[in-house]
């Protein structure tokens, strides 16, 4: 059973990989994104959002709801881990056990 | 860590780096729109001026600071992000719809200008607000366990 599943696995591992040779290359222009949607943003981005910067106007302006829970996920993720710092026990340094008394003894 | 590892060479280059990273990040933030940069970018440089002051001057420097300010402060950065998505929509508009903000200026573009700076100040307080509370759990951790002396 699971060599089944492992045999499984590696052919569709394999078809995703032979795959990408069948995509358009980057910066292909006849690819429907750079035919319609690049165009589109680069023409129109300064008169709809008031920034030179295409980058800018697409992630605060076209993509603002995007940009707000990246925002949001940013902070809980750092909230999380603060967490888990201030409160886990794994990691720490073990406290120190008190001396045995009748070694105390012996050495006095 | 209380008392940061600064020497004479870490302060003497500290009085140099520190105001200009801080500048930097102003300027990174304020010239976002037009250049290269953004929210993101700038809280990064801020954290780092606040934290090269905590490191080499320890806890008495002037710009420190503590844990519950930062929590409290990147919770306040998301909320400015929010906030002007709720007063477009109070204005009449759709949710982070520009075009309804209070102030209504000439072109249309300038008040999609002046949202675009709020919401990067509120992204920059978050990112800052967060590494540095990210460094001083770190920070506290070491000196529960004693392993920072």
């Amino acid at each position: 059973m699971r060599g089944l599943v492992a045999v499984l696995l590696a052919v569709i591992t394999g078809m995703f990989c032979s795959f990408v040779t069948y995509l358009p290359e980057i910066g292909d222009v006849n690819t429907a994104p750079n035919q319609h949607v690049t165009p589109t943003y680069i023409s129109r981005s300064v008169e709809d959002t008031g920034s030179p910067n295409v980058v800018t106007g697409v992630i605060i302006d076209y993509r603002g709801f995007d940009t707000m829970w990246e925002t949001s996920v940013m902070f809980l993720a750092g909230l999380t881990t603060v967490l888990l710092l201030t409160s886990n026990k794994v990691g720490r340094r073990p406290e120190e056990e008190p001396e045995d008394p009748e070694e105390g003894d012996v050495v006095k | 860590m209380r008392d940061g590892f600064g020497g004479i060479v870490l302060s003497t280059a500290f009085r140099l780096l520190v105001p200009f990273s801080i500048v930097y990040g102003v300027y990174i933030l304020c010239f976002g729109e037009y250049s290269p940069g953004g929210g993101f970018q700038a809280g990064a440089l801020l954290a780092v001026g606040v934290l090269l002051s905590r490191m080499i001057l320890g806890e008495k420097a002037r710009f420190n600071i503590d844990g519950k300010t930062s929590v409290v402060m990147a919770g306040v950065g998301t909320f400015l992000y929010t906030l002007v998505g709720w007063i477009t929509l109070f204005g009449g508009g759709l949710f982070l719809e520009y075009d309804f903000m209070p102030i209504k200026l000439e072109p249309m573009h300038e008040m999609h200008a002046m949202a675009i700076f709020i919401i990067e100040i509120g992204v920059t307080i978050c990112v800052m607000m967060t590494i540095i509370n990210l460094m001083d759990s770190i920070i506290k951790r070491g000196d529960d366990d004693g392993s920072i002396e």
